[in-house]
């Protein structure tokens, strides 16, 4: 089986609409959370949040596209134009069943679904569109990018939350293997509506400090639950060796690794499952834990959590013997967008060998991490470990190498 | 309202797919097929949805199914209109 590797990358971040502009925010530290300005969400007990500002849809689909589509699917339309150009793929040179789209949700479009059943209790059935019984499902986003760039091969869509968007390159790469030429994978999530955020007030994970920079510091003493954001990344995924035979512009990463495993139900007294994903992502890799260079842990930013995770990385790698970041103090969580982000951030530090920072964190010494904070970080990389759980005991890794 | 006119349905049709989406339509084309025209089989629910509610009509699935065409259109909504 001939390696998969990642040759293009696309972003719509809350820090930054396009890959370079929200990698050099990354970089520099700054943080697109701030009090949530598309409603009023005074009333709320959650008022911080991630979103996507300077970003038009108008500039990546047309104007009936956009009437028919929900804010997560127009971020892939970027992401995913942005991804291709990157890879300098042109989709005609290939036939239709041999290109897929394999994306992770997990809103839903949650914005669109809640102005369609608006007009169902005010104006009554008929009111509603008909577009409404495909933009709001998790395949819409999917479905949508098949439609656009013309490939009809083994497409999917993977809903476990925040795991999904690792779950989804695990995907790609047994598509590929089965002989599809290329995937585009990754995925977007937008739930910055009132009904959005009231869904997932319900987890009671949510952050309900109001201060924009101290509403989400995971692995930091005062950590009190995260804040939820919007946008995510699309991937280029193909063969390495269909990457050079075809002069790729470049190949960030080999998908070197991956694992997923799911959580005991609670009570069991059995540990959590994120330490074994890492270990069999480890073990796919054909890598040792030392040779791991870097980790973007999943960040909760819910005390419990935290500590679980720490715990998993100082058994696996030993305490304080790797760089961890959690570039996502920045954006917040975004659900199946937010694994897809952390690779994309994991790439790039491949490529400009530079660790990217957490931010308005202070670890917590008894976590025992080396947590790079406030400024990037210069090292060697060769190596990286994105870790992704999705709540209701979703479980994955990701080991990213250079090519 | 007795009957659509062709003006009625252009309009419609606009605001189902927005302005400059779609071919325009012209009356010596309303013949050619929803689908190569630019309209999917749910813009075509979507102009059937809002026929209803303009026009105080309950259109059957069955109906909206035989509605290939503008032409098509505006020949079920007339003809229930007349004996309305």
């Amino acid at each position: 089986m001939t390696a998969s590797v990642i040759t293009g990358v696309g972003v719509v971040a809350p820090n930054g609409p396009d890959r370079e502009s929200w990698w050099q925010a990354t970089l520099d530290g700054k943080s697109g959370l701030d009090t949530i300005s598309r409603f009023d969400a005074s009333r709320y007990p959650t008022r911080v949040a991630g979103e996507v500002t300077g970003f038009d849809p108008a500039e990546h689909a047309s104007a009936r596209l956009i009437s028919e589509t929900d804010a997560m699917t127009q971020y892939a339309f970027a992401a995913a134009d942005e991804a291709l150009a990157d890879a300098s793929l042109d989709t005609d040179a290939f036939a239709d069943l041999d290109l897929a789209v394999i994306t992770a949700n997990s809103s839903g479009g949650v914005e669109f679904g809640q102005r369609e059943l608006q007009k169902l209790y005010s104006e009554g059935p008929q009111a509603v569109g008909a577009y409404m019984s495909i933009a709001w499902f998790y395949a819409a986003t999917t479905g949508q990018l098949s439609i656009r760039h013309g490939m009809r091969g083994p497409c999917g869509v993977l809903c476990s939350e925040q795991a999904g968007g690792l779950d989804v390159l695990a995907q790609a790469r047994r598509v590929l293997a089965r002989g599809t030429r290329v995937v585009l994978s990754g995925g977007t999530d937008a739930s910055l509506s009132p009904y959005g955020l009231v869904c997932q007030l319900s987890n009671g994970r949510l952050s309900e400090r109001h201060r924009p920079d101290r509403a989400f510091v995971p692995f930091d003493r005062e950590a009190s639950g995260y804040v939820p954001g919007e946008g995510g990344a699309i991937l280029v995924v193909e063969s390495l060796d269909q990457a050079r035979a075809r002069s790729a512009p470049q190949v960030y990463a080999l998908i070197a690794g991956y694992a997923a495993t799911f959580d005991p139900r609670p009570g069991s007294g059995r540990p959590p499952g994120l330490r074994r994903a890492i270990e069999l992502a480890l073990a796919d890799a054909g890598l040792r834990p030392a040779d791991v260079d870097v980790v973007l842990a999943d960040g909760h930013g819910v005390p419990e959590l935290d500590r679980q995770e720490a715990e998993a990385i100082n058994t696996v790698f030993g305490p304080g013997s790797v760089p961890v970041s959690v570039p996502k103090t920045m954006t917040g969580r975004l659900y199946a967008g937010g694994a897809p982000l952390d690779v994309a951030a994991a790439v790039l530090a491949l490529r400009d060998q530079i660790i990217p920072p957490a931010v308005n964190t202070a670890a917590d010494p008894a976590h025992r991490l080396d947590v790079v904070t406030d400024r990037p970080r210069r090292a060697a990389l060769r190596t990286a470990l994105v870790l992704a759980r999705g709540y209701g005991g979703f479980n994955a890794a990701v080991v990213l190498r250079s090519a | 309202m007795s009957s659509m006119t062709f003006d009625d349905l252009k309009q419609i049709m606009t605001t189902a797919v927005g302005e400059g989406e779609a071919e325009e339509l012209v009356e010596g084309r309303l013949t050619v097929a929803f689908t190569e025209i630019g309209y999917d089989s749910l813009a075509v629910l979507e102009i059937a949805s809002q026929i209803q509610r303009q026009y105080g009509l309950k259109i059957p699935d069955e109906a909206i199914e035989e509605m290939d065409s503008p032409q098509a259109v505006l020949d079920y909504v007339n003809a229930r209109l007349a004996v309305a």
